[in-house]
């Protein structure tokens, strides 16, 4: 595929996307592509509109996540508020909210229960507070596992939990998005809020980690 | 539709089922773009609870309006009533976001 072409550039005239050298592509980012320029031309949405959207996404990290995290573990208010509408407490803390359009639901790990996200059927997930999911968490087999044999994919994880430590397994399919509060380690009572959430993992807010006391 | 609004239309609807409520997830194939999983379907659960009224997605894939919006739930379910051949604690559970209409009421016990 190539854009050099030797006829006259009629108005609206639209060169053909460039190909990528370093990646394929595939069926499904072609169909994306025309469906996108397609809602584009008809004026459903702006190339800008695109690049806000991607922007933020891609500027978000799962420090966002740490930093909610930390704070709910030392300020008792902040926690209760964050189990009820974690939207509006994150929105409180000056995290952007109203560009995702879906309701932020956060669950708590404690000695009893240990909370597990997953979407079946696609890659839903709190980007507003972790960015972009990591490619395991879009693999069919995590999909597809997770709900059926949590405690074995947890194991491939390095996490061994008793039986009597209820597993709840969240498939996130609709309007929620899903993070996991996780238990504060031990040892940390002297820890300032920023020192807590320099301990918290991506991976203990989907629920596939837990924290370790720190050495 | 953003939590704020869907709080306040939440305000003027009710949810048909309440926390606790036994349900059946509707076990019918339907074309179209579906957020009920196949595997849940026809399984039994309890609501643990309703959480606002949303756009219906079956509706938006299609690039109508969404409404009537739906009441949406956080279904519990025992994972050994999900799986036959669950290995793991009785006590460990699978939660799914399903909308309304594809509820139904648990008569028998």
């Amino acid at each position: 595929m190539s854009d050099t072409h030797d006829h006259a550039h009629a108005a609206g005239h639209r060169h053909p996307p460039q190909p990528d050298h370093d990646d394929t592509l595939t069926y499904y980012r072609k169909l994306e592509m025309a469906v996108r320029e397609l809602l584009i031309e008809k004026g459903v949405f702006t190339t800008g509109d695109v690049r806000a959207v991607v922007e933020d996404i891609e500027s978000r990290t799962p420090e966002g996540g740490a930093r909610v995290v930390a704070r709910a573990w030392t300020d008792p208010h902040f926690r209760e508020l964050l189990l009820n509408d974690a939207t509006a407490a994150c929105a409180g803390m000056g995290f952007e909210m109203a560009l995702y359009d879906v309701k932020l639901t956060v669950v708590e790990n404690t000695p009893d229960v240990h909370n597990l996200v997953v979407c079946t059927l696609c890659s839903c997930y709190p980007r507003m507070l972790l960015g972009l999911p990591p490619a395991w968490y879009k693999s069919r087999a995590y999909r597809s596992r997770a709900v059926h044999e949590p405690r074995a994919v947890l194991r491939e994880f390095g996490l061994e939990l008793p039986e009597k430590v209820a597993v709840r397994v969240h498939d996130s399919t609709a309007d929620l998005r899903y993070l996991v509060l996780p238990m504060r380690p031990q040892h940390t009572e002297s820890f300032t809020e920023q020192e807590l959430a320099a301990l918290v993992t991506r991976d203990s807010m989907i629920g596939t980690a837990i924290l370790r006391a720190p050495d | 539709m953003n939590a704020a609004l869907a709080a306040g239309v939440a305000a003027a609807a009710t949810c048909a089922y309440a926390r606790g409520e036994r349900i059946r997830v509707r076990k019918v194939d339907a074309p179209g773009h579906i957020r009920t999983p196949h595997y849940i379907r026809g399984k039994i659960g309890v609501i643990e609870r309703c959480v606002g009224f949303f756009k219906n997605p079956e509706e938006l894939a299609y690039g109508r309006s969404g409404e009537p919006l739906r009441a949406l739930y956080r279904v519990r379910f025992l994972q050994s009533d999900v799986w036959d051949d669950y290995r793991g604690g009785p006590g460990d559970t699978l939660d799914i976001d399903l909308y309304e209409h594809w509820l139904e009421p648990v008569t028998a016990p």
